[in-house]
């Protein structure tokens, strides 16, 4: 029972995800939108997830990289151009890699670095 | 030593035994990396790549194709939908901090975002990759499942962006260190969100022992970069195919 309804909940959401790509005819996968539903869902709510679908979800987000094995196996089916193109698969993911990683830090290190401090203090207060 | 042709002995008994067969060895394989992974302790020995090594070999062994594969490893990737509506949890989980800096945290994830695309498409196309290619290195810095999913959308290989997402969420464990180090970023919140944003769950792994905040940010960002980039990227296929 505790493992069948936090299930039930990611299953529906992701059909809600799903119902709403299909209305909306927009390219956005459903488990996407479904996310964004799910997360909306416990903002306006504005209440913590229950323990079990907590429990439910780190489980499943602990064995993600089983569930992606399949679709990285259809690799073997493109090994042609991967020998083909391998110079520009290789520097964009290196060169693509690095600029995404030090944008992102250099901005939160700019614009975020006074706000969120590591330390408990009484910074929560009056904010 | 001959192995059995599987191909050319496809009784309907054997054709029946396909889809166990895969995933015992989806499982198997998988369990095996895991292993091999804890024994060498390095984030280059990673559990899927090696899987999916050993998976190409087992399929070539018995000439099986990968459509004969997929009868049966589908009931283990249909499991990718549930999994990605569960990443919304550690995003709601870190609301408190969403809401203390959310200027600074939307300014950073939309920055990560809109670089991993364009520069991963522009870095193919410049040096004369097709637009397949840079198609599939577009969403490359996404969580895998929503990186297999926002590559099927917009063109590209589904298959070449989930073996890419794996190799940058790698190149991101073995360098976040050295390179934040370098440009003086010490901050958990900066590092966890540059480890989710750039290298998702495999560049995560790395800041997420070294401080709570760091975890609590990693998290947030592989949700939202998989957010970000799955509405950005299908708005910027078609300009990009211009060129």
């Amino acid at each position: 029972m505790s493992m069948i309804q936090p299930i039930f909940i990611l299953l529906l959401f992701q059909l809600a995800g799903e119902a709403l790509r299909a209305a909306t005819d927009t390219k956005v996968p459903g488990p996407v939108l479904g996310m964004i539903l799910l997360t909306a869902f416990y903002i306006l709510r504005r209440r913590e997830p229950a323990p079990a679908l907590q429990h439910a979800a780190d489980g499943l987000l602990s064995w993600l990289g089983l569930l992606f094995v399949p679709a990285g196996v259809g690799i073997v089916a493109n090994l042609a151009l991967l020998r083909s193109a391998w110079l520009p698969i290789s520097v964009a993911l290196v060169g693509s890699t690095f600029l995404t990683l030090i944008a992102t830090a250099w901005i939160m290190h700019r614009f975020g670095r006074s706000i969120f401090i590591p330390r408990t203090s009484a910074r929560q207060e009056g904010r | 030593m001959t192995w059995p042709d599987l191909t050319q002995s496809l009784t309907p008994a054997v054709r029946a035994g396909l889809p166990l067969f895969a995933i015992v060895l989806t499982l198997g394989a998988y369990l095996l990396g895991v292993e091999i992974q804890k024994r060498l302790r390095s984030p280059l020995a990673n559990p899927v790549l090696l899987a999916i090594v050993l998976i190409g070999i087992t399929l070539r062994l018995f000439h099986l194709s990968y459509q004969d594969y997929f009868t049966g490893a589908q009931f283990i990737h249909f499991l990718l939908g549930p999994a990605t509506v569960a990443l919304a949890i550690p995003m709601v989980r870190a609301l408190e901090h969403i809401r203390r800096g959310f200027w600074p945290l939307l300014s950073a994830l939309l920055a990560g975002s809109l670089i991993g695309i364009l520069s991963g498409y522009g870095l193919v196309r410049l040096l004369g990759g097709s637009q397949a290619v840079a198609l599939s290195m577009a969403p490359k810095s996404l969580t895998t499942p929503i990186a297999i999913a926002v590559s099927s959308s917009i063109g590209g290989i589904p298959s070449l962006s989930a073996v890419l997402a794996i190799l940058g969420g790698i190149l991101v464990a073995i360098s976040i260190d050295p390179l934040l180090n370098w440009l003086n970023i010490h901050e958990p919140s900066a590092r966890g969100l540059a480890a989710g944003t750039a290298g998702s769950g495999i560049g995560a792994s790395r800041v997420i022992p070294q401080h709570t905040l760091s975890a609590a940010f990693a998290g947030v960002a592989i949700g939202a970069n998989g957010i970000l980039t799955a509405l950005l990227a299908p708005l910027l296929a078609p300009l990009l195919k211009h060129w």
